[in-house]
């Protein structure tokens, strides 16, 4: 005679996955979720005709282009300066290297505003060092140039950090396979070492990119804000805002969350293409 | 030919190398073996180029390879872990050390993809062309870096635990195959192991490395039958050691018969023997210090352990069809088939016996 086994329920290795997960879900939508469905339908609310109207005014516009110029701007330095600070935190070993190691952080920890202030007073016509570029007929303060340096300023971190951690982890024997095969140093970077940290690095400077299209605070300071010259789209913003013009600020806003989704998806189809390899 | 000599190397405070002296002919097919922390893989990587020594020289062929950087010695060298370049395929990986060379002496695009192929067949893997390492078992990827490293037709091919990561069945067909490999390229091929099977199965010749040192450089048969040092003989599974007189040529130790032990030409006085639980027969002697204390079947062999007087015990490995029927707490006497002694006054053995007396004490 047999008997039906009973049915062995597989039990989780941690208890209270529903209530983590819900609790999770939860902040997720009130954090996240809400406030940018809310911004849509703001958006939505508008009208077309009315939101083009306001996004397209000449304004607008100008914000928009010098907010991704200078994001741009900021956005290629950070590249190059994040993979080569990077690379020396890892590769090298140097008196300083552990302060050097956590002042990559400062811009994380501090305020944008003390960052912008001290950026506006160090590179002002009689700051340090805009009392030496002046002269030269270079003027960094109230200009595109200022608002790309406070922009790389406060993203630089989000390079060296995501590159940093690949960079260690990079197993040491890829680099001596290559050398004895006879590769050149330039060799061993450029084919074996920088396309394993490409993703990483693509994923680093998207998100220094997003992060410089939103940046507020510091950019106040030291951009001037004059309209069609200095003034960023968040401030644009902001201005509306103050103006009690709510769509104006949503429509504004609604381009900068769809330029910000936009890299988001570009950088995850980058980061899957850089990795194409790993899949099974 | 390889010339090494005098090689020493240290890590700090620690000597990883001290004093290697070690010639290879071309064609040779050589293995380091030894345990972890014996210099060996430090050797190879020295070797290699990736690895700089303290002193010491290293010729190639009559050519100074200290003054040479990795990327000019033309080896090939195959990575315990094989580290293949994971963004690369099959082919890539193989074809990489013929594709980074500099543009006046690299090979057209034509003779490098037939030369890949080449390679893919003596390796028997040219359906993996176009897969990613990530895609491959173990086996298949130790394939690829051998592949890999022959491309560039190197002047020494050395390999580090070449199976280590492997399982037992493709360990064997992967060793076989190693050999028909080096038997058609007929490259000088130096292997860093720590499985003495592998090493005697696999190698012309066995370089027996402990702490830094060589101990032993032989064929299979010597290095068994005739450890040089107590370390090759505690290494070869010598675990017994016993502490005896040598009289006339002849050990003797109370409970020992040694009529089956050749006589040494050595020098009357105190001696160690070291002994392989599986070449020692038992006999029962009433008068030897000597108890069963007890034993296990594994089915083809008994484990017994021997208990002395002085409440010290040895395991014997007998084979159980011809085992007499032995009684937990009689004696017997051990008769040893094969065997090494040392004398306590000669060659210091380099690390101080575990059991009895202690050597160390002896020496100072």
């Amino acid at each position: 005679m047999t008997t039906a086994a009973a049915p062995v329920r597989a039990k989780r290795v941690l208890p209270g996955f529903t209530l983590s997960l819900g609790t999770t879900l939860l902040y997720l939508t009130v954090i996240i979720l809400i406030p940018v469905l809310a911004l849509v339908l703001k958006g939505a609310e508008i009208g077309p005709a009315r939101f083009w109207a306001i996004v397209s005014s000449p304004r607008a516009v100008a914000a928009f282009q010098v907010t991704l110029i200078a994001a741009a701007i900021a956005t290629a330095f950070n590249a190059i300066y994040g993979l080569l600070m990077a690379w020396v935190l890892v590769r090298y070993e140097f008196f300083g290297k552990r302060v050097l190691d956590a002042l990559m952080d400062v811009p994380f920890a501090l305020p944008t505003a003390v960052a912008g202030l001290s950026l506006t007073a160090l590179f002002s016509a009689n700051g340090w060092i805009g009392a030496w570029l002046e002269p030269q007929g270079i003027s960094i303060v109230y200009t595109i140039w200022g608002i790309a340096l406070a922009m790389a300023f406060t993203s630089v971190p989000f390079v060296v950090r995501t590159v940093q951690p690949v960079l260690e982890d990079l197993d040491p024997g890829y680099e001596q396979a290559a050398r004895t095969l006879g590769a050149s140093e330039l060799a061993i970077f450029t084919r074996v070492v920088f396309p394993q940290i490409l993703p990483a690095w693509l994923a680093g400077c998207t998100i220094a990119f997003a992060r410089s299209l939103g940046e507020f605070g510091a950019i106040v300071f030291i951009a001037g804000n004059l309209p069609f010259k200095t003034e960023i789209a968040a401030l644009l913003a902001f201005i509306r805002l103050e103006e009690f013009d709510y769509n104006g600020a949503a429509a504004i806003a609604l381009v900068l969350l769809f330029f910000a989704l936009v890299l988001l998806l570009v950088s995850n189809r980058l980061q899957a293409w850089a990795a194409r390899h790993r899949g099974v | 030919m390889i010339s090494i000599s005098s090689l020493t190397k240290n890590f700090g405070q620690t000597a990883v190398l001290r004093g290697i002296d070690l010639r290879i002919d071309a064609g040779e097919l050589v293995a380091l073996l030894g345990p972890s922390g014996s210099g060996k893989t430090t050797l190879l990587k020295i070797i290699a180029g990736l690895e700089w020594p303290d002193a010491g020289a290293l010729k190639v062929n009559g050519q100074d390879w200290l003054t040479l950087p990795a990327q000019k010695r033309r080896i090939g060298f195959v990575f315990q872990h094989y580290a293949l370049f994971p963004h690369m395929t099959v082919r890539d990986n193989i074809a990489f050390g013929l594709t980074v060379r500099p543009r006046a002496e690299r090979p057209g695009k034509s003779v490098i993809a037939a030369k890949v192929d080449d390679l893919l067949g003596l390796l028997q893997i040219p359906h993996l062309a176009d897969r990613f390492p990530a895609q491959l078992s173990g086996g298949q990827r130790q394939r690829v870096a051998l592949g890999r490293a022959l491309a560039i037709e190197p002047a020494v091919l050395l390999l580090d635990e070449p199976f280590g990561a492997l399982d037992a069945a493709i360990r064997r067909d992967l060793r076989r195959w190693l050999r028909e490999v080096h038997q058609k390229t007929g490259s000088t091929t130096l292997f860093v192991t720590h499985d003495q099977e592998e090493a005697f199965e696999l190698a012309d010749r066995v370089v027996v490395m402990g702490e830094g040192r060589i101990e032993q450089i032989g064929s299979a048969d010597q290095i068994h039958d005739r450890p040089s040092t107590p370390f090759v003989a505690r290494f070869m599974g010598a675990v017994v050691e016993l502490p005896v007189t040598l009289r006339a040529g002849r050990v003797e130790a109370p409970g020992l018969d040694a009529r089956g032990l050749e006589r040494r030409a050595m020098a009357d006085g105190p001696a160690q023997l070291f002994l392989r639980p599986d070449a020692i027969a038992l006999e029962p002697d009433a008068a030897s210090p000597w108890t069963l204390a007890h034993k296990t079947s594994t089915g083809a062999m008994i484990r017994a352990t021997l208990r002395h007087e002085t409440s010290r015990e040895i395991p014997v490995d007998l084979p159980r069809h011809s085992a007499p029927d032995l009684a937990i707490g009689s004696a017997y006497r051990l008769r040893p088939l094969s065997g090494a002694v040392f004398s306590l006054e000669g060659t210091a053995p380099t690390e101080a016996p575990r059991p009895v007396v202690s050597l160390k004490e002896k020496r100072t």
